[in-house]
């Protein structure tokens, strides 16, 4: 194989390991703001002891979300030399506007997070609660920036470069804001972010909905079910409006990619495809369910209007269709079912109907992995539709500027050879890293939250029957605002 | 500011991202390349503990680095981690290895899990600490770069003896460091071992050091070719060694503070001098002179360089202000509690 080839297998395989863990830190931050926000307001221990459940689940991901980003941001350098070249007057600066403005952030007061529930008060605590959770969003907008710049340039002109005699090219600033705000970026930050809510919820809902079917830590599960719930359902909703937008952006912006996303192999009507097995060589969806003109609909409000097929594009331009056709279809697929379940337990929230249903929870503990598909299939779908460009071409005030082809944005100096050494040793690394990172959230996880304030089992000797009263009551009731006034009172140590 | 003003700023800046990463990750590497000398699993997570709140918030020293070099100084970004392709990728794996270790360590009870995850912190210090030093000395010797700013050689090439000599006085200098550095964090029993632990690693420093130096002047006559144009450069060297001189004698007046801070300003004084003997290049080519990366064939352009300057004056009294306030409510001797590792 070659350095092209490894090198993109490398970095796929990198970026993706990398994004298992900074959608959880996203999503996750929000709900911890929420609970924390909550035990703030009403000072009920068990809220606390919720969020310091949640705070040791969120250090671990953290921790791993840090280890593998700075692999990415090595990367660009020791695997995609020219294309750093290229694009480092332009893509620099945001990565450097990461570190200063969000990493240092976020790291920052992680360790108040972490490690000062003892040092701090619960206000201050709060605050760095809430930093980081800002300082990870953050950091989403100036990596979505790079990325959207790379999919939809502006801002910016190519200029010849010259360094000892060696002729180049290479993309420097015009505008900055141009450059930030290009025509893809506000509409793919809120996607992602939308993304990473989306998992926190399901992620939380996950856990939660284990502890109910074991019977344990029923007041918390009960708790915290209820918000990842609402977390999930708000932002599936939103994913649908968000995501809708950017299919018309893209079809502005980048058509190949949507005739990409959607088969659409000849300039015409466009039907869009419920699923389909596009075959490249026959050029046609085979086996597709598709709903006639809705493509030409959706983009341009009309069933007949025609859409830009591959067929407008010369070959050397085109992306490949089956892996963005996919990907893209598994993540809208999951979106809408999101949507149908997460919008359709809301009602059985009244009277802890939810709790009871077995089978609906058994749903829930597996739905997270739907979440975590749903955004790297949202990432592929993208990133492989982008291609063949690394930096797509365009057309700055009437001017055309060259792209970037992915194939010229190699090292020179790298060796197939070194790019195979690396892959088997991130290969290796990361197999252990996930292994270790289920142990450890397993035991987590079966640990469960401290309770000694909230539930029975730490109660205080001659109070446990008055404690086993109130959370039967409250598991009777099953409303969370009933729950919440009791246990504090048996609760309290 | 004209645009080479600005490319001197940005390699100003550049140096002090470096040195504030050395000297803050400097002592994390040191504590880790310490740990084993722990012998209770008490004493280990008190070592571990001394760093756990901060080492990540250093670390990002290094990738703000990075980002930063990438935007000032694309051609020499590109250039310097294409051409040290596998050693990077070792100190990744060194990086990510030591974040792990520190991480699941706790997280279990079982003594072949602790061990297993003792022996990766240390190991993965010791890795990350050496292979900086590696790096600094090949671009101190210079690297085969060509007309295309291009570096072909292996790994086996770049552990030459000069670039393996500073990967150890590297490592001996972080460890001096955070010897220092677990002094001021330990009490009672530990604290005197590692007082013994400072003692003998300012041994091995001070060796290392002499034998550097006087490699370094008879290997390397460029590293002091601009002293010769800028005296006041002296300055540099007789502070260092008046820092280096100053550790013990701050050990023996019982002053571990001023001794921290003398080993900070002795990071800080290499730091200088080796960005005092490749300026202006970023890359000294050793095929030929002219083919060097300096500062102002390898920079960005004027505007990038001047949105970059505001961004950092934006952000850093920011960043201060953050470090300030997580090193002060982490202050003090290290404390064991439910949140600990
Ligand atoms: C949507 C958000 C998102 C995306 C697309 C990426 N990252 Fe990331 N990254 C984060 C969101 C994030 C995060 C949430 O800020 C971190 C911190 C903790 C975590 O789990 O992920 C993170 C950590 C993190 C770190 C460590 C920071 C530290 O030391 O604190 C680096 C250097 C990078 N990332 C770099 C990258 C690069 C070069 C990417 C692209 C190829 C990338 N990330 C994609
Ligand atoms: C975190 C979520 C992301 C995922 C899951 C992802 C996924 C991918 C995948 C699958 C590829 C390989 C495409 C192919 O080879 O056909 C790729 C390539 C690439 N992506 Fe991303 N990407 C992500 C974020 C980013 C971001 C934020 C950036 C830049 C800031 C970026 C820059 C690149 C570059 C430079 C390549 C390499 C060249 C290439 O193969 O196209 N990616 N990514
Ligand atoms: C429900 C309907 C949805 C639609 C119509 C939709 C639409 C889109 C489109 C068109 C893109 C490509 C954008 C581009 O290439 O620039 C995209 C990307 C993406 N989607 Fe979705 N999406 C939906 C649901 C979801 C859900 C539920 C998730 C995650 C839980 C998700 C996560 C992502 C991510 C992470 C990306 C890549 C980043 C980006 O380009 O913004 N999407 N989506």
């Amino acid at each position: 194989m070659d350095v092209e080839v490894l090198s993109r297998l490398q970095f796929a395989g990198t970026v993706m390991f990398h994004y298992l863990f900074p959608p959880l830190t996203i999503g996750l931050g929000l709900v911890m703001v929420i609970i924390e926000g909550l035990w703030l307001r009403t000072r009920d221990e068990s809220w606390k002891h919720a969020a310091q459940f949640w705070t040791k689940i969120f250090a671990l991901n953290f921790a791993l979300g840090v280890s593998t980003g700075i692999v990415m941001e090595f990367e660009f350098g020791t695997n995609w030399a020219a294309y750093s070249r290229f694009v480092g007057d332009v893509f620099g600066s945001a990565l450097a506007a990461e570190g200063i403005f969000a990493f240092f952030l976020e790291s920052g007061f992680l360790a108040v997070l972490v490690f000062g529930w003892d040092r701090v008060g619960p206000r201050m605590h709060f605050f760095s609660t809430l930093m980081v959770f800002l300082g990870s969003c953050f950091s989403a907008v100036w990596i979505v920036v790079a990325n959207s710049w790379q999919q939809t340039p502006a801002g910016y002109h190519i200029v010849p470069t010259e360094v000892h005699g060696v002729p180049g090219l290479r993309a420097e600033v015009t505008d900055f804001w141009a450059m930030v705000f290009n025509p893809s970026s506000v509409d793919r930050l809120t996607h992602t972010l939308i993304g990473a809510m989306i998992l926190g919820g399901f992620f939380v809902c996950s856990v939660s909905a284990w502890y109910l079917l074991r019977g344990r830590h029923q007041l918390f599960a009960r708790r915290s079910f209820t918000i990842g719930l609402v977390v999930a359902a708000v932002f599936s909703v939103l994913a649908l409006v968000s995501g809708h937008d950017q299919a018309e952006q893209v079809s502005r912006t980048q058509p190949a990619k949507l005739a990409a996303f959607e088969g659409h192999f000849q300039t015409g009507p466009a039907p869009l495809y419920l699923f389909g097995w596009p075959d490249e060589e026959a050029r046609e969806v085979r086996h597709g369910l598709a709903l006639p003109g809705m493509l030409s609909f959706l983009v341009h409000w009309d069933f007949d209007a025609p859409v830009t097929g591959l067929n407008a594009f010369p070959p050397e331009d085109r992306p490949r269709v089956w892996v963005p056709f996919q990907a893209y279809h598994l993540m809208v697929g999951l979106g809408t079912l999101f949507i149908a379940l997460s919008v359709g337990t809301l009602p059985l929230l009244r009277h802890g109907r939810v709790f009871r249903t077995r089978w609906l929870l058994w749903v829930y503990v597996f739905m997270v992995l739907g979440a975590f598909a749903a955004n790297h299939s949202g990432w592929v779908a993208a990133e492989t539709g982008r291609q063949p460009w690394v930096v797509y071409p365009s057309v700055q005030e009437g001017v055309a500027m060259p792209g970037l082809r992915t194939s010229d944005g190699l090292s020179e100096a790298v060796t197939a050879e070194q790019v195979l050494a690396s892959i088997v040793m991130f290969s290796l690394i990361y197999l252990l890293l996930f292994a270790v990172w289920i142990y450890v959230l397993n035991n987590k996880i079966q640990h469960g939250p401290d309770e000694r304030a909230s539930e029975p089992g730490a109660a205080p000797p001659g109070g446990g029957g008055f404690l086993v009263a109130a959370v039967e009551r409250a598991a009777k009731a099953g409303s969370m605002t009933e729950a919440h006034g009791v246990a504090p009172a048996g609760g309290q140590p | 500011m004209s645009h080479d003003t600005l490319a001197l700023v940005w390699f100003g800046l550049l140096g002090v991202l470096l040195i504030g990463y050395t000297i803050l990750d400097g002592f994390d590497l040191g504590v880790g390349i310490l740990h084993p000398i722990a012998r209770s699993d008490r004493d280990r997570r008190v070592i571990m503990n001394s760093i756990g709140p901060i080492w990540d918030g250093n670390e990002v020293w290094l990738v703000t680095f990075g980002g930063a070099m990438f935007a000032a100084f694309p051609n020499a970004y590109a250039t310097v981690f294409s051409g040290f392709y596998i050693a990077f990728m070792l100190l990744l794996f060194a990086l990510i290895l030591r974040a792990v270790s520190l991480e699941f360590r706790s997280k279990a009870e079982h003594k072949l899990w602790r061990g297993v995850w003792d022996t990766g912190f240390f190991a993965s210090s010791l890795l990350a600490a050496v292979l900086f030093g590696v790096a600094g000395g090949n671009l101190m010797l210079g690297l085969p770069l060509d007309d295309r700013m291009v570096v072909r050689q292996s790994v086996f090439e770049q552990l030459g003896p000069y670039p393996v000599l500073v990967g150890v006085l590297t490592a001996l200098l972080f460890t001096l460091h955070g010897a220092i550095y677990l002094y001021l964090k330990t009490e009672g029993e530990l604290q005197q071992r590692v007082e013994r632990w400072i003692w003998r690693a300012f041994g091995l420093f001070l060796v290392a050091y002499v034998l550097t130096t006087m490699f370094t002047l008879v290997k390397v006559p460029r590293a002091v070719q601009n002293f010769e144009h800028h005296p006041w450069l002296w300055v540099v060297p007789v502070l260092n060694v008046l820092a280096v001189a100053n550790i013990p004698r701050a050990m023996f007046q019982r002053r571990p503070l001023y001794a921290f801070l003398s080993s900070c300003a002795t990071i800080a004084a290499l730091a200088t001098l080796f960005a005092a003997a490749i300026f202006p290049n970023l890359v000294p080519s050793t095929l030929d002179p002219a083919w060097n990366l300096t500062i102002y064939n390898a920079r960005s352009s004027h505007k990038t360089l001047g949105i970059m300057l505001t961004i950092a004056l934006i952000g850093m009294p920011f960043v201060v202000a953050y470090s300030t306030i997580i090193h002060w409510v982490f202050r003090g001797k290290v404390r064991l509690d439910h949140a600990s590792y």
